[in-house]
């Protein structure tokens, strides 16, 4: 074996090693990779009252209720619905129909409190008319391609 | 072998490439800012902040693909020792570093208006500010050694390592939830971005291409500037002690 | 060209993105092609120097001659 061949081995067994190593530890801490969990996955493992979680879904259309500074609203995985309290400023892409995520703590009654809503934005860009267009002709509706893939709920809006 | 091969060849090629790449990036820069900015349209629900993206999906691509040609030069150091490798390495890492930073900062600027945060630390945006940290140590380890063989070695190795990460960002928006959205353009089933808005988006990074390959070719010029005023130096040093020692023994 | 510059009211966001952009971008530029210079030039001068020390070798030795 000449030394290239000699080191280009080493290398390759190297990033082999590498790679799988990053692979095994990645799968190990799934479950402190993933930013924020589904109101199935909270139903599922309910998290102790006293520890914020951060819950992801979509914006259940027709929830949201303002008064003042409060709003209440629901985040739906399209299985399981989770009622969420929060004060503050909403950012701008929080719209019903579409993706957010909501850092808090369950609260004794089983809703959730948020300190925090943050706006998902998903993977589709257009332009307002072709929104629009394709609205009207009932080809896609908001939310279908949401934060969590799931058949699309609530018709056109706005 | 190929220690001392004369980057003749690379400086000649060089010399035609770079006004070619200076043009079309000068191009593709006026045509990408007159569409980024002007044509294409506002979106149905970013707004104009869509017009961020411009700037900073390609800024993305570049960090990416840059480091990927960081690891490509430091295996061709590692195991062909190919003499232009180093050189390339050394003057790539800056650009890949600047085109992460601006990933970074102007991904930033987006998430403030539209999620409502300039930070979190889910997996694509922590994935992303360890490449910019690779970047970082890439350069400090490249200058680190008196020796700068060693130097180049100790960065080579280090450009392998994070190679780790390339997958990590570009699936870590499938593998996990996160709060950044998964790829609309280079994803399975074709692009979910509208053309009027594709169109600024590829320009701009012709327009990046064009800036990193003139860059990089004036950075590694100088770089093989500075080596020959080394190799010059250390000539003319032993030469003077040639020189002296001839003199001590007649 | 006021709706121009407002951006639908993220104007702060979206020229401050174009701005830093131009700003990173012009100033790995500037460092790069100052830096060429630099090398360019003391290059040059460190040949200029073997060139005349040759030079003068070479009339010293013709001298001794």
């Amino acid at each position: 074996m000449t030394r290239k061949r000699r080191r280009l081995v080493i290398l390759s067994l190297f990033l082999l090693g590498l790679g799988s190593a990053t692979a095994l530890s990645l799968l190990a801490f799934q479950d402190s990779l993933v930013f924020f969990f589904s109101p199935s996955d909270l139903a599922r493992r309910p998290p102790p009252t006293d520890r914020a979680v951060r819950v992801g879904g979509l914006v259940e259309p027709g929830s949201v209720a303002r008064s003042g500074t409060e709003v209440r609203f629901a985040i739906t995985d399209g299985t399981t619905r989770l009622a969420v309290a929060y004060t503050g400023i909403l950012p701008d892409l929080f719209r019903e129909g579409q993706g957010v995520v909501a850092n808090g703590r369950i609260q004794p009654d089983g809703s959730f409190r948020a300190s925090e809503i943050l706006a998902k934005h998903d993977e589709n860009y257009m332009p307002r008319e072709v929104a629009e267009s394709l609205r009207r002709e009932g080809h896609w509706r908001d939310g279908a391609a949401g934060a969590a893939a799931q058949p699309a709920q609530g018709g056109p809006r706005r | 072998m190929q220690r001392f091969a004369n980057p003749g060849q690379f400086l000649r090629l060089a010399a035609v490439v770079q006004p070619w790449a200076a043009g079309v990036g000068a191009v593709a820069t006026a045509v990408g800012l007159y569409f980024a900015l002007f044509l294409s349209p506002a979106d149905y629900q970013q707004g104009d902040t869509v017009r961020i993206m411009y700037v900073h999906v390609p800024a993305a691509w570049m960090a990416l693909s840059i480091y990927l040609g960081l690891a490509v030069a430091a295996a061709l150091s590692l195991v062909w020792k190919h003499p232009l490798a180093d050189v390339a390495a050394r003057a790539m890492a800056p650009i890949g570093a600047a085109f992460t930073a601006l990933c970074l900062i102007t991904g930033s600027l987006w998430g403030q208006p539209m999620w409502g945060t300039w930070w979190v630390w889910d997996a694509r945006l922590t994935s992303v500010l360890v490449l910019f940290f690779l970047y970082l140590g890439h350069i400090a380890l490249a200058n680190a050694f008196d020796d700068a063989d060693r130097g180049a070695r100790a960065a080579a190795v280090l450009a392998l390592v994070g190679v780790v990460n390339l997958p990590i960002i570009k699936f870590s928006v499938d593998w996990w939830n996160t709060l950044h959205q998964p790829a609309s353009v280079m994803r399975l089933g074709g692009p979910t971005i509208h053309g009027a808005m594709l169109a600024p988006l590829l320009l701009m990074w012709a327009a990046y291409m064009g800036y990193f390959v003139v860059v990089l070719i004036t950075r590694m010029r100088t770089e093989l500037a500075e080596r020959r005023l080394r190799a010059l130096q250390l000539n003319a040093e032993q030469a003077t002690r040639m020189t002296a020692s001839a003199v001590e023994a007649g | 060209m006021a709706d121009f510059l407002a951006m639908g009211g993220y104007a702060a966001f979206v020229w401050s993105a174009y701005g830093v952009t131009a700003l990173v971008l012009a100033g790995l530029g500037l460092a790069t092609v100052l830096s060429a210079r630099r090398a360019r030039a003391a290059l040059h001068e460190a040949e200029q120097q073997i060139q005349g020390r040759r030079r003068t070798s070479r009339a010293q030795a013709r001298a001794q001659r």
